[in-house]
Parts: structure tokens; sequence; C-alpha cells
């Protein structure tokens, strides 16, 4: 009865400690944006969409990073799209069992993990250094080259889900694969491929090391894609290290805007996750 | 001669066409899968290219050296290297026991229709950006850590002679302790979310039978999930050490960005990735530049044997699923 008792001692221990182990994961999550929420929400304000980023001591907003960011995602999100979704196919597609697809795969998944500053570091060297300065352009590409892994990950698995029926069925109608592909597969499965653009665009967002290499910032109004660009990261980054406790309020501005978008963007992309199993 | 009635000549041209079309989609998709190669082998390149006239100039001796003086451009990545080994150790020490605790709750003890919110809940940590934990750990967590923690400490466990230098000098906030506890938090969902998933492919035969036998849950844990799971659990562990060693922004806000090695933990140091972050748009010179990429070069070898490693292992225990 004694060995009873000690291991339902130790059970009941390990249970505890796994609860606690679970509230304190949570704690951080309501920390984060608990704190975030206080320091940030005094800082919107109708003026942090419509004025520039101030110099120190100052009152402005953070309309340029604010533009510069929205910029930089789009295109990025352009390139990224097609590359990601094409090469996703290939994977889903084409590649059962070849040495490519395994070789791309095992890539991908390297790079879908791999540290965002060795990018940036990347794109420095490829396109700051040939053109000579920093610009936009480049820190749209390191953005691009974020997003595809994460793209090409979602299209492989989202198709790989749709059943073989339906491919067979639209065979058996006499269409070549590549209409297949394009109108039966990719229309069931565009839900899922959608999921995997919106978490990537949530990725990038808040990315900030790879473009300190590339866009860098800028603290005027820029629409010119070859010269440096603000960005929201890149400008939290440096007003909230700064000593100026205007710049420390807007970059908790920015920062909370950031979580926000990103947080939409997540659970959107699940929502659609859950209805689009819902609907099958 | 199917091909001389009208009918036949039509298939055929389709067919051909088809073809055509199939031809063009396939080698489309196969140019854009070659591109994900092509990025991979662009990035070995380049920052090969780019490290080189550091490891010209410095040779072997760049990797043992903890000197970084722009002024007498002398650069070594002992202390970056050190810092980022020590931060990534600090985060898994943290991360793995809390990561498994979750992982058991969610997959062994907690009712189903609490597994899907809850997942999402921690899954959501890993969608927080980096430079959110930055700033928060910058005005949040060092203050508390400078002021609760570290002087606790110092008290208890820098008394201990000869571990106690782990813990000597005074309280900053700021230091390698704050920045690997920052990147235990972070590292934390990605390890979970592997052991809940490698957990579930547990057959539940295994599992209920051991109950039968009079298990308790511990014990079905600890001599059957995890034996059958291990190769996917150090896969997963490897998968957030991959992560923590390449962590940027979170590390530049609260690890002080000092190029001294000290064996206190509570004291200001630097990470590869805090070093380029903080550095790098400043850098003049190009040996201290190139020196810079050196840096990453470093990081991304280390990172990239991590992450394969990983790959390696949980392409394993698929193969082992599937069969």
């Amino acid at each position: 009865m004694e060995l009873y008792s000690r291991r339902r001692l130790t059970n009941w221990l390990i249970i505890g400690l796994s609860v606690a182990a679970t509230a304190f994961g949570l704690l951080w999550l309501v920390l984060v944006l608990s704190t975030l929420l206080i320091n940030g929400i005094g800082a919107i304000s109708l003026s942090l969409f419509t004025q520039m980023t101030p110099p120190p001591g100052s009152s402005g907003g953070l309309l340029n990073a604010i533009a510069g960011s929205l910029v930089m995602t789009v295109i990025a999100t352009l390139i990224g799209t097609p590359t990601g979704i094409l090469a996703g196919t290939f994977l889903a597609e084409y590649a059962r069992g070849s040495r490519l697809g395994e070789a791309v795969r095992f890539v991908n998944d390297i790079l879908l993990s791999a540290p965002s500053i060795i990018i940036g570091l990347f794109v420095y060297e490829v396109m700051v250094v040939r053109m000579g300065h920093f610009s936009a352009w480049a820190g749209a590409v390191a953005l691009a080259i974020i997003t595809i892994p994460v793209i090409v990950r979602t299209t492989e698995d989202m198709l790989r889900l749709v059943p073989s029926a339906l491919r067979e069925a639209a065979a058996a109608l006499g269409a070549p694969k590549w209409k297949v592909v394009v109108m039966v597969t990719y229309r069931a499965a565009a839900q899922g491929m959608m999921t995997g653009v919106l978490l990537a665009v949530a990725r990038i967002s808040g990315e900030t090391a790879p473009l300190l290499f590339t866009a860098l910032n800028n603290q005027f109004w820029s629409s010119d894609l070859n010269g440096p660009m603000a960005n929201l990261p890149v400008v939290i980054f440096q007003f909230a290290m700064s000593p100026y406790v205007d710049w420390q309020v807007l970059a908790w501005g920015g920062a909370l805007l950031i979580t926000a978008s990103i947080l939409v963007l997540n659970i959107t992309a699940r929502l659609l996750t859950a209805w689009s199993s819902f609907k099958q | 001669m199917a091909a001389d009635t009208a009918i036949g000549r039509r298939q055929a041209a389709t067919g051909r066409h088809g073809a055509f079309g199939d031809m063009a989609f396939h080698a489309l998709t196969v140019l854009f899968a070659v591109l994900v190669l092509l990025v991979l082998g662009g990035v070995i390149v380049s920052l090969i290219v780019g490290a080189l006239p550091a490891l010209q100039h410095f040779g072997f001796g760049f990797l043992v050296t903890e000197a970084w003086n722009p002024v007498t451009e002398n650069f070594g990545a002992l202390a970056p290297v050190y810092g980022t080994l020590v931060t990534s150790a600090i985060a898994m020490l943290v991360g793995i026991p809390v990561a498994f605790g979750v992982a058991l709750f969610i997959t062994e003890l907690c009712p189903n229709w609490l597994k899907r919110p809850l997942s999402t809940m921690i899954e959501l940590l890993a969608a927080i950006p980096s430079i959110i934990y930055g700033i928060w750990g910058l005005f949040v967590l060092a203050p508390f850590v400078q002021e609760h923690i570290e002087p606790a400490l110092i008290g208890t466990l820098g008394a201990i002679p000869g571990f106690g230098m782990l813990f000597a000098g005074p309280p900053l906030g700021i230091g390698v302790l704050t920045a690997g506890f920052i990147l235990a938090i972070m590292v934390l969902p990605f390890i979970s979310s592997v052991m809940r998933d490698v957990f579930e492919t547990v057959p539940a035969v295994l599992r209920e039978s051991t109950y039968a036998l009079g298990a308790t849950t511990t014990e079905v844990v600890w001599r059957v999930v995890l034996p059958y799971t291990r190769v996917g659990v150090f896969g997963g562990i490897l998968l957030g050490l991959g992560r923590a060693l390449g962590e940027t922004m979170a590390v530049t806000f609260v690890i002080g960005n000092s190029h001294h090695i000290h064996a206190s933990i509570l004291q200001p140091g630097t990470t590869i990735s805090a070093a380029l972050a903080n550095e790098f748009t400043e850098a003049v010179g190009d040996l201290y530049l190139s020196s810079l990429i050196a840096l990453g070069l470093i990081l991304f070898v280390i990172t990239f044997v991590v992450l394969a490693l990983a790959k390696l292992l949980l392409i394993r225990l698929e193969r082992q699923a599937g069969r």
C-alpha cells in the first residue's frame, strides 16, 4: 500500500507541475498583451495616423512608417505568393518520390526556421551592395524571401488534402493535368492556401532584423522605392532604444498596432481553416 | 489510323496542345521549386564571399579571439559565439521542461473542449513578433528581474563557492540571464507544439493497455509515450534550439551588447545576431563589415546543422509512423 500511495503522490506532483507549466506559458501571453495594451493605448490617436515621425522633443505620428510597412508588405506578398504557390504545387503534384522534390522540401523547411537576420545579410550583399544604397526594393525582397517557405509549406499541405478522386474525375473527362491543377485542385484548396498567405503576411509584418540591412529607415515621407523607406518595426526599434519619452510612447503605439494586426491575421487564418474543415 | 478521322485528328491536336500546356506548367513549377534551392545556395555563397576578407585576415584565430576593437580593426568571434550558446542554453533549460508540461497537459489531462483554444493561445506566443518581446523585455521584464529576481539569486546561489561565480556582480536587469529567459518564452510554443503533435501519434492501444495494467498518468507518459516518441521530442527540441540561436531583436534589446565574456550570467554580453543588428549599419571599414558577415556565416552554419538534424529526426519519425 505504501508503494501505491507513493506512486499516486508522484502522479499528482507531475500533474500539478504540468498544470503549473501551462499556466506559466499562458501568463506570459497575458502579461505581454496587457502591458502592450496599457502602454500603447495612450499613444493611439488620430495624429498617430496623420503625422510623420517627429524629431525628439516634438509631437508627431507614424504615418510614414505605417505607409512604408504597408508598401513593402504588399510588394513582398506579390512576389512571394506566386513563387510559393508554384513551388508548393510542384511538391504536391509533380514531385511524389522524386529526388528534387525531397531536396526542395528539406531546404524549404530549413529556410522556414532559418534566422531572418541571415536573409537580411543575403539581400544586403546581393542588392544593397550592388545598388550602392539601401532601398525599399531590397526590404521588400528580403520580406518576400521570408514569406516563400511559409507559403510553399501550406500550399503543399493543403493540396495534399484534396482527395485524389477529384483529380481522377477531372482527368477522366479529358482535362490535361495543368487544367486539373489550376481549375480543380486549386479551387478545392483555395481557402487553405489563402490561410498560408495570411500567415506569411503576419510573419513579415513584425520582421525587423532583415529590414535593418535593407530598407533601413527614413525620417520623412518617401514614395521612392529606390531609396531608404521608413517602416514600423525599425522605427519601433530606434524609438524604444532612445532616451526620449515621446519617442518611447510612439514606439509603444506602433508595437500595439503591429501586434493587433498580426493577431487579427492569425485569428482570421485559423477561422478560415476551421470553416473549410467544417464545410468538408 | 485513328488520326485520319476528324475526331482522331482533333484529339491528337488537343492532345498535343494539352501536352504543351502540361509541359509549360510543369516546367514553371519546377522553375520556382529550384528557385527555393537557389535562395539557400545564394545565402551560402554570399555569406562566404562577404566573410572571406575577414577570414583571410584573421584566419582560424577569428573563432577563438575575444577582442572586438573597431578602432584598431582587431576582431574575434569568441564573445558573440559564447553569448549565443549561453543564452540558447538558458532558453533550453527553462523552455524544455515548461514545453513538456504544456504538451503533457494538452494531450493527457485537458478536457477535449479546452484542447483547441489552449493550443491556439500557446501558439499565439509564437505569432507575437520578436521586436514586441524586445520592447516588453526592456521596459517591463528587465526592471522586474533587476529588482526582484537578481538580488535573490545573488543572495542565495551567488553565495555558493565556485558555482556562485555564475551569479556574481551587481543586479543590472539587462544581461545574459534576461535574454535567455525571453528566448525561453519565445521557443516554448515551437517545442510544445511539436511535442504535442508527436505525443498524439502514440497509438491509443498502447496507452490504454498501460492504463489497464494499473499505471498512473505519469507512468504512462514516462514509460510508454516518451520512449515511443523520443526521436520526435528530440527533433522538436532541436527546432526550438534553432530558433533560439538565431533570434535577434528580443535579445538585442535586453542583452547589453558587451563584447566581453563574463563568467556571471547576470552581466551584459552579446550574441551574433545582436552584434549584427547593433553594429552592421554603423560599421565603417571593409574589415569591420566583413567580420560582421563572418559572424553571420558562423551563425548560419550552427543553425543549419541544428535545423538539418531536427528535420532528419522528424522525417525518420514520419516514416516510422507511416509504416
